[in-house]
């Protein structure tokens, strides 16, 4: 990757965005390859990769701002959004669709009135699609921030929505 | 005296609820005064008994499954501490037809051991492939691989030790041990299950690939799906370092190895061994050409060796029990065992590790015991998203990288998804050309554009527009694709298309008519 020009003044930044940033590069730009870890980081940090965060971490990294959105958009994990308050990542893979995950998907879609790559209106879920969790014994499954749930049905995922939101 | 009991902690076993399970017992005991261990353990591949829970007994240990929390009173009454009757009891758990009849090496520790417990990992048999190996040289170590007939488990099936050998041979100061942990294919859960229930296995095969090539840093790039095994390996790893197995001095012998995971970022091409490569310098994930190989110009540039979780988790055991006890299971040029994974539908889902041979039917009708919806077997697709949909009547292909090639499919990692009768085949077929679109690296022609025509032309023959002439169209773009894509996702993707026109043309007739009609 080419060495960016030295840009004296970066683009206005929000304090937050920055304080962030900063953390998450001063302690991870020195590893080799930093870049992935350091937009987990930012993530985890902000729950997503903030447009404005991109020229500080190219600075930072000494990279050019098309090789960070260049990464950033190749990998799904990333998001360049905010995310609702719950991610659900829900399985669409071979496993899953051979239990009735096709039949879920529709349902879940209903319920929460959103397509893929959707949050709620009231900002309270997101629903992602993942090829794959791992967890094809128990198919069909999805994934809650981090949380694993297997043998999901339309109504057992009901209940849990029930049970998140009273 | 106290009373063991085993609650895994694998992410199957707690996405079915064995944390409430966990606590259950927990605050059962204190209520009852029992003196009990909780100790949580991995999984022993038995998921449809999950969350499967284990009490030490005088009989060795006892299962009862699958346990809810709601289930842990009635388990105390029934004395299941002594291994009391209970409608759940399945009696000791080394008697269990499904995991006695198997063939467990790489996997011996799984869901027996205490992932956390380096005591625990020594006390069974771990560690000893290191010791044997400290006392080789790279040379000796390389050969011992080379002559168990190892082959990479990850899905190409090239043998490790060839790979490890062009390492050694590559004169660098610096080279590399990359564990690919990146497994993406539909109905694989084998590294995950190895990670989080004896991840202290990898450590040491990937210490010993080290030794063997002379590299001091490994990574193991391990998918973001996989938080658990994130968890478990940290805590393996800083553990074992604290012991001195991993750092500047490994074990006292002057040699340095250290050791890193490195998360993905959600990308299935990842797992493509140059993709991973790029990735993990911080790169987008595209794939490299091929010359120059990884094991001469790899990540960094330096050499390196790059293996699947399976492969590097096997090599302790060569180097402990010597080449020829592995190389003696298996057949023909498949040696050793491999670990199946059998999913999707079926009513009894798991790990089955076996030497080589089994038939596809011993698996699915013998371990899986036939679909969970009881309906008949359609078709089962082996090796992933890119594998073939082999019908029922190929059934009697035996496990084996060779056999699996001459019926037109590919063992990969060993994944097996059962599909009943209620399967839509032009719709599997429209979704592995949707996939490849959706996770293509976007690098070669024929992958980023054949992929997003070949749903174009699927959805054409379904709609009944000129069937014939876009099924010549769509079996040409899969030649295009197979021949001319950098790697296997391009080069592979159309191998499940092509097995549905060949075996379930039916499928795409009988949309197409109904669009007629």
């Amino acid at each position: 990757m080419k060495r960016a020009i030295d840009i004296a003044v970066l683009p206005a930044i929000p304090e937050h965005i920055r304080v962030a940033v900063l953390e998450v590069t001063a302690r991870l730009k020195d590893m080799p390859g930093a870049l992935l870890p350091i937009l987990h980081g930012v993530q985890d940090a902000l729950g997503y990769v903030p447009e404005e965060a991109v020229p500080l971490i190219a600075r930072e990294m000494n990279l050019s701002r098309a090789d960070v959105h260049g990464v950033i958009t190749f990998y799904h994990y990333f998001r360049q959004r905010p995310a609702g308050r719950r991610v659900i990542h829900l399985c669409r893979a071979e496993s899953c669709q051979a239990m009735g995950a096709v039949t879920l998907e529709q349902h879940i879609k209903r319920r929460l009135d959103i397509d893929f790559h959707e949050t709620t209106a009231d900002g309270a879920y997101t629903l992602e699609p993942v090829y794959c969790l791992g967890n094809c014994a128990c198919s069909p499954a999805m994934m809650v921030d981090g949380e694993l749930k297997g043998r999901m049905t339309p109504e057992r995922f009901d209940a849990w929505l029930e049970a998140e939101a009273p | 005296m106290s009373v063991t009991v085993y609650v895994p902690r694998d992410a199957g076993a707690l996405s079915l609820g064995a944390e409430a399970v966990a606590s259950a017992i927990a605050s059962e005991a204190r209520r009852r005064h029992a003196d009990v261990r909780v100790v949580r353990n991995g999984s022993r591949g038995l998921y449809w008994l999950e969350p499967l829970i284990e009490v030490e007994t005088s009989m060795g240990r006892v299962a009862y499954g699958p346990v809810q929390a709601e289930d842990v009173p009635s388990l105390f009454d029934a004395d299941f501490l002594h291994g009391g009757k209970h409608a759940l009891a399945h009696g000791p758990t080394a008697d269990i037809h499904y995991l006695k009849s198997q063939q467990r090496l790489t996997f011996e520790r799984v869901g027996v051991v205490d992932p956390r417990s380096l005591e625990d990992y020594r006390a069974h048999g771990g560690y000893r492939g290191l010791a044997a190996a400290l006392h080789m040289s790279g040379e000796e170590i390389v050969q011992t691989v080379l002559d168990s007939g190892l082959r990479g488990r990850g899905g190409a099936a090239f043998p490790a030790g060839i790979k490890w050998k062009t390492c050694l041979d590559a004169s660098s100061l610096r080279k590399y041990v990359v564990c690919n942990a990146d497994e993406g294919d539909s109905g694989t859960f084998a590294d995950r299950m190895i990670m989080e229930g004896d991840p202290f296995v990898l450590i040491e095969g990937m210490t010993i690939a080290g030794l063997a090539v002379g590299a001091t840093q490994g990574y193991i790039y391990l998918r973001v799906e996989y938080p658990h095994a994130q968890r478990a390996m940290e805590a393996a790893i800083a553990t074992a370092e604290a012991a001195g197995y991993l750092g500047d001095n490994v074990c006292g012998s002057d040699k340095a190895f250290r050791l890193e995971v490195r998360m993905g970022g959600g990308a299935y091409i990842c797992g493509e061994e140059t993709s991973l490569l790029e990735s993990l310098e911080g790169n987008r994930g595209q794939v490299r050409f091929k010359p120059p190989l990884p094991a001469i110009e790899g990540l960094f540039g330096k050499p390196t060796v790059i293996n699947n979780v399976v492969t590097l988790a096997s090599v302790p055991i060569i180097l402990d029990r010597g080449a020829g006890y592995y190389r003696d299971y298996g057949s023909g040029k498949s040696r050793g065992t491999l670990p199946i994974q059998l999913a999707g539908n079926l009513k009894r889902p798991g790990l089955v590790e076996h030497a080589f041979g089994l038939t596809l039917r011993d698996l699915v009708e013998g371990y899986g015991g036939g679909t969970a919806s009881g309906r008949p077997i359609r078709t089962v697709q082996v090796g992933g998203p890119l594998g073939a949909y082999i019908p029922a009547s190929q059934l009697d292909t035996p496990i084996d990288y060779e056999a699996f090639v001459a019926v037109g499919g590919m063992l990969g990692h060993g994944g097996v998804v059962v599909f009943d009768d209620t399967v839509d085949m032009a719709a599997q077929a429209r979704y592995a050309m949707e996939f490849c679109a959706i996770e293509s690296c976007g690098k070669c022609t024929p992958c980023r554009i054949g992929s997003t025509r070949g749903v174009e032309v699927i959805d054409r023959i379904v709609a009944g527009d000129a069937r014939e002439r876009n099924e010549v169209l769509l079996r040409d773009l899969c030649q295009t694709m197979i021949a001319g894509s950098l790697c296997a996702l391009g080069g592979m993707a159309p191998f499940p298309v092509l097995s549905v026109l060949d075996h379930f043309p039916e499928d795409f007739a009988g949309a197409a008519d109904k669009a007629n009609a």
